[in-house]
């Protein structure tokens, strides 16, 4: 049974990845991109990794591929010259495709990494909480870690705005003259007479 | 049961295909983008199946940093994508070439 669930996600998953490289249209492109990252989260679920499938599909289905379908529809792009090329570097593009997948499955095959030379562990049982372990480690061992991605993650936003702000139109900030400023160009005195506040009739009925 | 070297392959074939990728779409950035992204999928893959059959979470650990920076670079890189189409109108790599590098 588990054999089938790999076998479906695992040729599902190859084919979202070969049309992402050969479809024309790049917001499809996109789309299939989506499909393999769910596929993938399927099969990082048969591998028992919960959390990570389902970060997975939160931060890359949820957000960067959102973000991604965002730009491509944003950009009005001619598609035409952006083909040029596609059948001229197919017989390079498969050669090397090739030689790194007949490469990469000498060393990661059968024989050395096969069933009998690595044992598929035991299940872990069903109140086995896969977050609570990545958490317990994270937090204590892969403390410092933590914190520079978070500050990596930080870096990127504001990269991300100050490259993309547009400087005339935006609110920003003049520093010369925000030191320059004095009191008369901000505050205005008015001058009034005193004035008798009127009393409240809600006051008055309670005294 | 399946072997660990089914998930190791399954990871080699999606680099490769995504190494094709680079090649064929050597024109439109957006695509090239797409397939970093499809090469840090296949290295998590790999990761996550070494973590399960070794019984060591750390691995998962890693693909929880990978998956930190892919975001990142995926949101500096669209930036840079949008800067440039909006100076240049085009996102055609081989327009790209005033540095002359």
């Amino acid at each position: 049974m588990e054999q089938i669930i790999f076998y479906c996600f695992a040729g599902l998953l190859l084919f979202a990845a070969s049309m992402v490289i050969t479809i024309r249209n790049p917001v499809r492109a996109a789309l299939f991109l989506i499909l393999a990252f769910f596929t993938s989260a399927g099969i990082w679920l048969l591998l028992e990794a919960e959390f990570l499938a389902m970060t997975l599909v939160l931060v890359y289905v949820g957000a960067v591929m959102v973000l991604f379908l965002f730009v491509v529809m944003m950009l009005d792009i001619d598609l035409a010259p952006l083909q040029e090329g596609f059948a001229k570097y197919l017989p390079l593009g498969i050669l090397v495709a090739a030689l790194i997948t007949i490469e990469m499955i000498a060393v990661l095959g059968a024989s050395h990494f096969g069933l009998e030379l690595v044992s598929a562990p035991i299940p872990h049982p069903a109140d086995y909480s896969n977050t609570k372990e990545i958490g317990l480690l994270l937090y204590t061992v892969y403390v410092y870690p933590f914190e520079i991605a978070s500050v990596i993650l930080t870096v990127a936003i504001v990269a991300a705005i100050t490259l993309t702000l547009r400087e005339k139109k935006s609110k920003s900030q003049n520093i010369s003259e925000q030191v320059k400023v004095r009191r008369e160009d901000r505050v205005r005195m008015v001058k009034m007479d005193a004035v008798k506040p009127e009393r409240n009739e809600h006051q008055e009925s309670k005294s | 049961m399946i072997a660990l070297s089914d998930f190791l392959i399954l990871g080699a074939l999606l680099f490769s295909l995504s190494v094709a990728g680079i090649f064929l779409n050597r024109k439109n950035i957006i695509i090239i983008l797409m397939c970093v992204e499809l090469m840090l999928l296949a290295v998590n893959l790999n990761f996550v199946a070494f973590s399960h059959y070794s019984g060591d979470i750390a691995g998962q650990i890693f693909v929880f940093f990978i998956l930190t920076v892919a975001a990142a670079e995926a949101a500096i890189g669209l930036a840079i994508l949008v800067v440039l189409f909006r100076n240049k109108h085009t996102i055609n790599v081989a327009k790209l070439n005033e540095l002359k590098g």
